[in-house]
């Protein structure tokens, strides 16, 4: 028997049951759609983090004041202010795997303009911190050394801002607003920088010269954080233990002491995410995988049944000539029918699901080639293996009692 | 007539072990039946006659003796090339027609053929249009086997039997089914067949449906009992005259 008649065959005898072939495929279809869907949303929150975090710069370092304990005691609050603009100053003297570093001083307060007011988040940085954070001016400029010596009140804010207190289309720049009861002038818009990964609004922001937040704002003496970037990705991991040596030696800390601060790199932080997103994607495939299996062995469960219910066919079909390999082939090509075309079908929804999910979670879907094809794969091994013993079944019939089966 | 031998058979026996018991099924049978006969097989129920049947259509292997169907010496053959030959050599109409549901008359027909790879699918289905038209269905051809009544099912089954052009019909109880008049229409139909040069082989246990062939071959006790030519052969078309038409479906759809 050649191939296309062993198809019209197994297609003939799927049609004279289509509810059955249907509810078969239904099993294969939801296993298949899962997989690809939650792959596909594993996969598309995990790029959309990482994305998020490399826009911030992939060489990002970040150094933070660390609680630290002497003799096992906290030292709470007091070790928030080890960090000095001092370090700064020897970061950027010092460290050869630094391009470029700014201090940061933060500070929260309400913002008025008019009748508007908001509350928001003031950042006291250099003008380093723009390159660093990737982030770029809209409309005005940026300030110069003279503002930052003077402690200027200057500011560059960013779009929620503008927003909240000038309504859309407004360019405020020149404009001067309040934050905290003193005037400050705009000098700058920030271009639009949507959510981060982490559901934060970055364009919440205004950032101003770190000598005036720092002075006028927050009165204190010391930073809350430093921001460098590495010449290159690769060199994070250098800028890691040059910054290390040099703080420690700055605070004058002794080999016993712990660290007063933390310094982070994004690419680290990007590998820890991008382990934990990979896990999350894998736990999500293999829950679809257990639903695909599923869906396997009702394959086998139906053939089976029809095994059964049809014997006599089987029977009549080896007596006008069908050979038990072409009754073999007949059961596995029906079997493998039900799987593929579930398969086929489960791919639609899959990516349609994973669209819909995309939409509702506000994250773009990613159906990888590869697991469109793992999918499609996993499909043909399950007919053949789930309709390979009740092929073997049905050939190893006896044309004779097969024919009397009542 | 110096007709060609289909079928000789010589020294036949088949055994049956179920268990520690040893059944003998069939006890040496000798038979030939030449090109262009119409036979019957008669016996009661473990006469052996079944078995007969089922070792004629290469369904069953003998236990001893020689088999010889159109010259092919069927002990030698494998699983295989028994399938091969019941596709080439051999039709089947079965008491129960065996049809496939929800299928066509003519998807049903076209069955063998598809285990024979040599044919195309256009000649499958001229073959089996013309097979439809020799047992007069060819108005039927797209019906489904339920929108059908037994004779005209059986008639589809006769037609399958046919599409393959085989040397040997078999048939067995083909109209134990089916009513007295509409039994006497498939012998009609038979003897038609017959007529044209079919050699038929068919299974009864009803004399007058016997007395339609040209030959009985009575089995007891796993031999052949008694064999002989039909001194007053009826013809189904003579009978069918004498059979009042009346509330027959067959002729209503």
């Amino acid at each position: 028997m050649n191939l296309t008649n062993l198809f019209k065959i197994a297609i003939r005898a799927l049609f004279r049951n289509k509810m059955r072939a249907f509810l078969t495929m239904l099993g294969i279809i939801i296993g298949v759609a899962s997989v690809i869907a939650m792959l596909a949303i594993g996969e598309g929150s995990k790029k959309s983090i990482t994305d998020e975090m490399s826009s911030m710069g992939t060489n990002l370092v970040m150094i933070m004041p660390n609680f630290q304990r002497r003799a096992g005691v906290s030292l709470g609050a007091s070790s928030s202010m080890a960090l000095k603009y001092t370090d700064v100053t020897a970061i950027r003297n010092e460290a050869a795997s630094i391009a470029s570093v700014s201090p940061t001083v933060n500070a929260n307060g309400q913002v008025i303009y008019g009748n508007q007011n908001t509350q928001t988040s003031i950042y006291g940085v250099s003008e380093e911190y723009l390159d660093i954070r990737k982030l770029k001016i809209e409309t005005g400029r940026i300030f110069n050394d003279t503002e930052m010596r003077s402690m200027s009140k200057v500011c560059i804010v960013g779009q929620t801002v503008v927003d909240n207190l000038f309504g859309e289309d407004v360019d405020p720049v020149g404009l001067t607003i309040r934050i905290k009861n003193l005037p400050f002038e705009i000098i700058g818009t920030l271009e639009d920088k949507g959510e981060s990964g982490m559901g934060q609004d970055q364009d919440d922001v205004i950032l101003a010269p770190y000598t005036t937040v720092q002075r006028r704002l927050a009165a204190i003496d010391y930073i809350n954080g430093i921001y460098c970037s590495a010449v290159s990705e690769e060199k994070s991991a250098v800028a890691i233990e040059e910054i290390t040596e040099i703080l420690r030696r700055t605070h004058k800390l002794k080999e016993s002491d712990e660290d007063d601060f933390r310094v982070m790199s994004q690419s680290e932080l990007l590998e820890t995410v991008s382990t934990v997103t990979n896990i999350l994607k894998l736990l999500l495939g293999a829950i679809a995988g257990i639903s695909l299996l599923v869906g396997g062995i009702g394959i086998m469960n139906i053939m089976l049944v029809s095994v059964t219910e049809r014997t006599r066919e089987i029977g009549l079909r080896m007596s006008i000539g069908g050979r038990g390999k072409d009754i073999l082939r007949q059961f596995l090509v029906e079997s493998m029918l039900l799987s593929i075309v579930g398969g086929i079908f489960g791919i639609i929804f899959g990516y349609l699901i994973a669209k819909l999910a995309g939409t509702l979670l506000d994250m773009p879907p990613v159906v990888a080639s590869s697991s469109v094809l793992l999918a499609f794969a996993v499909c043909f091994v399950i007919g053949v293996f789930f309709g390979w013993y009740p092929a073997r079944k049905a050939a190893s019939l006896n044309p004779i009692d097969a024919l009397r089966y009542e | 007539m110096e007709n060609n031998t289909i079928i000789e058979i010589k020294g036949l026996r088949k055994d049956y072990h179920i268990g520690e018991v040893t059944v003998h099924a069939l006890r040496g049978v000798n038979l030939t039946i030449r090109e262009g006969e119409f036979v019957s097989i008669m016996g009661v129920s473990g006469s052996g006659k079944s078995t007969m049947l089922n070792i004629l259509g290469c369904l069953d292997k003998p236990s001893g003796g020689d088999y010889l169907l159109d010259g092919v010496d069927v002990n030698t053959l494998n699983k295989d090339a028994t399938a091969r030959l019941r596709n080439k050599k051999l039709g089947f109409v079965f008491q129960s027609y065996n049809l496939l549901p929800r299928t066509t008359a003519l998807e049903n027909v076209e069955l063998p053929l598809f285990y024979n790879s040599k044919v195309s699918s256009r000649e499958r289905k001229e073959k089996a249009v013309t097979a439809l038209e020799a047992v007069g269905l060819s108005k039927r051809m797209h019906h489904m086997p339920n929108q059908l009544s037994g004779g005209q099912q059986q008639r589809v089954a006769i037609a399958r039997s046919l599409v393959n052009d085989p040397v040997l019909i078999l048939a067995d109880e083909p109209t134990g089914n089916l009513d007295t008049r509409t039994s006497f229409e498939i012998m009609e139909l038979f003897q038609d067949l017959n007529d044209k040069g079919r050699t038929i082989v068919f299974v009864t246990h009803e004399p007058d449906i016997a007395r339609f062939a040209t030959r009985n071959v009575i089995f007891r006790d796993g031999k052949i009992q008694r064999e002989n030519l039909v001194s007053e052969r009826l013809f189904a078309r003579e009978v069918l005259k004498t059979i009042p038409v009346e509330n027959i479906e067959e002729f209503d759809a």
